[in-house]
């Protein structure tokens, strides 16, 4: 004798802030994840002011090219995500699943781009404790790769198992798209600063 | 934006198409601004100038931030005092790590330390 509890507004608007619970909330979390990176950039200035002398990334090795191909992948996943959820909104499975499907391809490529780097930097025996530069290179993408870690689990869920929610409630599985796209979308939009801060800023 | 309608979303799909390729070429630009040996202050505005701009355009169209409902603006606004807050206090340490007269957390002059630095054999001694 059990009553399933109807968790409210989680497809509808609330009247009060003419949003849906999920979105408000994962707005809630970005704004603590902009504290975190913000955090960490403050961390790359002082660092960078307080020292003597700053590498430029190329100049100790870190590979251009790789991180403009990254930087390239991670913008058409965002393209894909957002694709993704237009397709729900034209009601087609088919095509999210096609556009979904495609975001999680591009994570993959990006993290298996930034574990080729990563190796190539191990090999040459360059670690966090090699400089200061390379210590905040590592925390930073590190804390990046974790997230899109992450948002590749949420993203393969609701592509796999999770998309029977589009039979019995496509309003709230559209919304839950939407949400996860934001969180996407942020991650994309830490690479877009990580990119020239760290590979592209010249050193002094 | 949940409350976007069908026929709607055919032209939103074209706007991702052209965000899309302005972010392309704004990375291109920035990959190129940085051979262009700009000196170091120049270097950093124009590269992070490039990336304010493609940022910009991924919350606006993207994350539907330029056409969202008020709370979210409120969010994003307390969110960025916050930020400038822990920036600028971040700032200030630094400024007074270099011994600097100028700040808020400047030591004013003929001012004692409360407490003496000792060394581990000075306090073992005592």
């Amino acid at each position: 004798m059990s009553t399933a509890i109807e968790i409210p507004y989680n497809s509808t608007e609330r009247p009060d802030t003419g949003l849906y619970n999920a979105k408000l909330g994962v707005w809630l979390f970005l704004a603590s994840e902009v504290m975190l990176f913000g955090a960490l950039f403050s961390t790359y200035v002082l660092l960078r002011t307080g020292a003597d002398t700053w590498e430029n990334g190329a100049q100790i090795g870190l590979s251009i090219p790789l991180a403009t191909i990254n930087t390239l992948v991670l913008i058409i996943s965002s393209v894909t995500m957002v694709m993704s959820w237009a397709s729900l909104k034209m009601k087609s499975l088919g095509r999210y699943k096609f556009y979904m499907g495609l975001t999680i391809l591009c994570g993959v490529v990006f993290l298996i781009i930034k574990g080729f780097e990563y190796a190539h930097k191990f090999e040459n025996g360059i670690w966090p404790s090699t400089s200061t530069f390379m210590a905040i290179y590592f925390t930073m993408t590190g804390l990046h790769g974790l997230h899109v870690i992450g948002g590749l689990l949420v993203n393969s869920y609701l592509w796999g198992p999770g998309s029977k929610m589009w039979q019995t409630d496509p309003e709230r599985f559209t919304n839950r798209i939407e949400v996860a796209g934001l969180y996407w979308h942020f991650v994309d939009l830490v690479w877009i600063f990580l990119f020239p801060t760290l590979y592209l800023l010249p050193g002094k | 934006m949940s409350d976007i309608h069908h026929e709607d979303v055919h032209s939103h799909v074209k706007t991702y198409i052209k965000v899309f390729v302005a972010l392309a070429v704004g990375t291109l630009i920035t990959v190129l601004a940085s051979n262009f040996h700009l000196g170091i202050v120049v270097g950093i505005i124009v590269a992070l100038i490039i990336a304010t701009v493609k940022g910009s355009l991924v919350a606006a169209f993207f994350m539907h931030l330029s056409a969202e409902r008020k709370p979210i603006y409120w969010v994003l606004i307390l969110t960025a005092t916050f930020v400038v807050v822990m920036v600028g206090l971040i700032m200030f340490a630094r400024q007074d790590q270099q011994g600097s007269q100028q700040g808020i957390f400047a030591v004013p002059q003929g001012h004692v330390p409360a407490h003496h630095a000792e060394t581990p054999e000075e306090a073992h001694k005592e």
